[in-house]
């Protein structure tokens, strides 16, 4: 059914409906593969990992109707065992530093520690945002010249750096558009986004207060340039295109698109999730774009942490530039870097700015990890960077297409992600279980079901921190994966099951969510895991 | 290059099993005419771990850090001490080079650290539920006010003039593109919190009201009598907390009345970082939930009856409903979420009382002894951690004097509000568990000295 690996086994995992492996354990622990319970659960009241001295006197006599009658009924845990807690944890999670995490679409690379080590020197980390601008003037520099980078790598005119994640850049870059259109007194009502756009895209075009239309895509996976010009007109305001797609394909007439969208009156808006593909190779600048957010989260090896924190700089135009949100810096003659809010923004020449977006002055922690990274790579590096991705990208396409339907695989190389589709496999058999079977693997699965236009996608972008050995090893257990989806190996079906947990039911969770701890502290009754789990 | 495995003779041999001649073959689709032949001129190349470092420490060696002189700035960004192990724990790379849970059978760690931060959440502001986190204090304000208009399919909004006013100003450039009516106004420099005039603001078109608490002035609003005024109009109360710590000492919001409970985590183990990354912080009540933005993690049963933890209720998010979803975030702010819950299951919700204890000690500590500045008085008769003091004169011109002699005394009101005449001899002062005796001491004498 499948090839035999390096060790002359072959793959298989049981046949479906086998009961689990009869190992049970009094702990519920199986050697290294470790159950935690709820920090709730393993913490008394009163218990505390902060050594704090009851101060003496008491509180201010106007605050007395207001204290608080109970403190909040949460446990605490001493420091030993608060490390052992979420060390306990922390090993149920998949991450890049265990093996490949080829989430298309998410950018997921190699995070350098120099960058968590610079972030971390008290005079980024521990500076406070309202602080006098004499203070940190370093703070501001390190923000300007990460500005210049950007601009300069996208061939734009200006950036905005307060937007705190992508989908938030794409609220500045539309929020910048409809400022300019109402400015020229051209208020216009819809957003085109192509069908194969991120969820954000057409969130965020909502949430801006536009309707949303559809592009049709062509049969090789790009937009329908024919169709977007026939639907452009005066109630256009913008179009939305990701370049590289989301198929993982180069927009070939992105240039046209931006010409036509111009022409009639409109804005482009280039979602940049995937500007690791083309950074240093060519600039969205040169190819009409007005807007485009950059995830420094993916481009720019930020960590992901689980869900953030992001960071999502805007890079615009000269028409949008004067729209930009505040605060934002600005260098003046003498060399000195001004950080510009709302009182001298007219002063600055920034009168037309649509507002703020955010608190303060955006993600110095994510900038000062960018602004290392990008001078550790340099221009001749991050080239390579976009290279290095679309090579590993291509490799894996190419070692795959036999066994995985390639849709657009016929119309050339792709570029950072290689798109595959569940056509091929055995009746019953989804791009599901071919994920889970990864897991079971080893490996991180790939962004599965997205883009939304190919049935059953599955999506890979290798990133280029993987080295070639590391490829080859992640395309067997691909392949072997695939053959076996293909022939209809049952056991598929139950995967994964060397996993902390198996497939867990996602109806219940929702049907009846239980979001929050529902027991009391140091209160027994809610059964430990062990009794809960334990096979 | 250190951060790029494959070797000349990796990509010699990957493009003949691609069957492509060069790299750039590899580019064909994008046009001849805008590919670059080259690295982008006028930008440097790359450099050695070495140089990189002594670049960016040469640029943080020209900021003022907050651990190096007295310091005493609050305004929504408070310095409190983080012990080392949050730091230590986020710095596994389990945690820090994970993505999003999307695949949930190996990602239990955040997803549990999500679900007992929730708790946390929940339990600290008393409401029923809370999600997964926000980018920051001042867009969870943003998106609790959308999301009262969802409920009460109402679009008028009304501020307290106690909102920190870069939460005001996120509101109401948020506001011109939605069309939602945002009544706002400024604080008046008086002891007691305008809540009379904010209850009659209150009418019958009203999706909610949005209080402070403490207000930016540092004085607490009756948020019991705000939110009775505001269920008797159907309209919902939105409480916003800057200072999490406050709420080891003050009342839960929750247990006030208030609907929608939001505001900024940093304090408990993220750091100031000049202002980012932060952590929104989101509760409510649990009948709201189907109309909350941002992620969720509830609890659930594996195939083999075991507990464990999925993101759930995504049919509200972008990624499934796409322009009808109930918000466009996407990554939120993972990371930080986890460094407030590790600091807070270290302090408990005893420990955190007690340093909520310890951090109003130190400000009555710093307002004894500042008042007895000649000319300098203390606005509030209720604070928790933070005071106006009224000054004699500027306070934006005394600020940049006291930065000269190394004392970061302080955020002016003139800074907040640039331009109101009737607050610039406002000065907000902040003390914490960090703040020393010889800390108000210096900065005593420095701003008697400067008052002089």
């Amino acid at each position: 059914m499948t090839a035999v690996n390096a060790a002359g086994w072959r793959p298989a995992i049981g046949e479906a409906g086998d009961a689990p492996p009869a190992v049970a354990t009094m702990s519920g622990d199986r050697g290294l593969m470790l159950e935690e319970p709820l920090s709730f659960e393993l913490g008394a009241p009163g218990k505390c990992g902060v050594d704090l001295d009851e101060p003496e006197g008491a509180p201010v006599a106007g605050l007395a109707r207001f204290l608080r009658r109970q403190a909040p009924a949460l446990p605490g845990l001493t420091e030993p065992e608060a490390i052992r807690h979420y060390t306990r944890l922390s090993r149920q999670n998949y991450a890049i530093d265990l093996g490949p995490f080829p989430l298309g679409s998410c950018t997921m690379k190699h995070n350098p520690r120099l960058n968590e080590k610079v972030a971390r020197l008290p005079g980024f980390a521990d500076v406070h945002p309202l602080q006098p601008q004499n203070t940190v003037r370093g703070a501001l520099d390190v923000i300007n010249q990460l500005a210049h980078w950007l601009v300069t790598l996208t061939g734009m005119h200006g950036v905005a750096m307060t937007p705190k994640a992508g989908a938030h850049g794409e609220l500045c870059g539309l929020l910048c558009i409809r400022a300019a259109l109402e400015a020229r007194g051209d208020a216009r009502s819809v957003v085109l986004v192509p069908e194969s756009a991120h969820g954000t895209n057409p969130a965020t075009a909502a949430f801006a207060g536009y309707r949303v239309e559809s592009i049709p895509a062509t049969a090789d996976g790009r937009v329908d340039l024919a169709a977007l010009k026939g639907r452009l007109g005066p109630d256009v305001a913008a179009v939305m295109i990701t370049n590289p797609n989301t198929c993982g394909l180069f927009e070939r007439d992105m240039k046209a698109i931006a010409d036509a969208a111009h022409a009639a009156g409109a804005f482009v808006y280039c979602d940049g999730a995937n500007f690791n593909a083309i950074v240093g190779k060519v600039r969205p600048g040169d190819l009409g774009v007005d807007a485009m957010h950059i995830n420094l989260h993916k481009t720019f090896s930020t960590p992901h942490g689980g869900g953030g924190p992001g960071s999502g700089p805007v890079v615009l135009s000269e028409a949008l530039s004067p729209f930009g949100p505040l605060p934002f810096t600005a260098r003046t003659a003498d060399g000195v870097v001004h950080l510009v809010e709302e009182e001298d923004a007219e002063a600055m020449g920034h009168a037309q700015g649509f507002g703020r977006m955010s608190a303060f002055h955006g993600q110095m922690g994510m900038f000062t990890r960018a602004l290392a990274y990008i001078l550790s790579h340099g221009a001749d590096g991050l080239r390579q960077v976009a290279e290095d991705a679309v090579l590993n990208a291509n490799y894996v396409l190419r070692s795959c297409e036999d066994v995985l339907t390639a849709p657009f695989g016929a119309s050339g190389p792709c570029m950072h992600e290689a798109l595959f589709s569940d056509a091929g496999l055995a009746d019953h058999f989804s791009t599901l279980d071919v994920a889970k079977g990864l897991i079971d693997e080893g490996f991180h699965p790939m962004t599965v079901y997205f883009p939304l236009v190919v049935k059953g996608a599955m999506l890979i972008e290798p990133t280029e921190t993987e080295s070639r050995a590391g490829l080859d090893r992640f395309i067997a257990s691909l392949r072997s994966v695939a053959e076996r989806a293909r022939a209809g190996d049952e056991s598929l079906h139950s995967a994964p099951r060397f996993a902390p947990r198996r497939r867990l039911d996602e109806t219940l969770a929702a049907r009846k969510p239980v979001l929050v701890w529902q027991g009391t502290p140091g209160v027994p009754g809610a059964p430990a895991l062990s009794e809960i789990g334990g096979s | 290059m250190r951060y790029l495995p494959l070797t000349e003779a990796d990509r010699a041999e990957m493009l003949a099993v691609i069957g492509a001649a060069t790299v750039d073959d590899l580019f064909a689709d994008v046009p001849a005419q805008a590919r670059l032949d080259g690295p982008i001129a006028g930008l440097p190349l790359h450099a050695s771990e070495l140089a990189v470092e002594r670049h960016m420490t040469g640029l943080a060696a020209r900021n003022l850090s907050a651990g190096s002189v007295p310091f005493f700035l609050g305004a929504g960004a408070y310095r409190h001490h983080v012990p080392a192990s949050v730091d230590h724990l986020i710095q596994r790379g389990e945690f820090l080079t994970a993505y999003t849970p999307y695949q949930p059978e190996i990602a239990q760690g955040t997803l549990q650290a999500l679900f007992e931060f929730q708790t946390q959440v929940a339990r600290l502001y008393g409401t029923e539920i809370a999600n997964a986190s926000m980018y920051d204090g001042s867009t969870a304000c943003w998106e609790a006010i959308l999301m009262a208009g969802r409920i009460t399919r109402r679009d008028r909004v009304v501020l307290s003039g106690g909102l920190h006013p870069h939460y005001a100003q996120v509101v109401r450039t948020m506001a011109k593109f939605t069309r939602d009516v945002i009544d706002t106004r400024l604080p008046e420099l008086q002891a007691e919190p305008d809540d009379i005039a904010l209850i009659s603001s209150i009418d019958g078109e009203t999706a909610c009201v949005v209080v402070q608490y403490p207000d930016i002035l540092g004085r607490i609003p009756d948020l019991a009598a705000i939110a009775e005024a505001a269920h008797a109009r159907g309209a919902l109360l939105v409480a916003v907390v800057t200072e999490p710590v406050a709420l080891g000492l003050i009342e839960a919001p929750g247990h006030l009345g208030a609907d929608i409970v939001v505001g900024e985590g940093q304090s408990l183990g993220v750091g100031l970082q000049f202002g980012g990354p932060y952590l929104g912080l989101f509760g409510c009540r649990e009948k709201f939930v189907r109309q909350m933005p941002g992620r969720l993690c509830g609890q659930t049963v594996d195939a083999e009856g075991k507990r464990g933890f999925v993101l759930t209720l995504s049919t509200r998010e972008q990624h499934i409903r796409r322009e009808k979803a109930t918000s466009n975030i996407c990554t939120n702010s993972g990371l930080c979420a986890l460094s407030f819950s590790i600091h807070m299951t270290l302090l408990g919700g005893e420990g955190l009382a007690r340093l909520a204890r310890i951090n109003h000690a130190r400000a009555q500590a710093m307002v004894a002894r500042l008042t007895q500045v000649p000319g300098v008085s203390c606005l509030n008769d209720a604070y928790f951690n933070e005071v106006t003091l009224l000054l004699p004169r500027d306070a934006r011109d005394v600020v940049r004097a006291l930065a000269e002699r190394r004392v970061l005394g302080g955020v002016s009101l003139g800074r907040l509000y640039p331009g109101v005449a009737s607050l610039r001899h406002g000065l907000l002062v902040t003390a914490t568990e960090t703040t020393t005796d010889e800390d108000i001491a210096i900065f005593a004498a420095e701003l008697e000295g400067v008052l002089a």
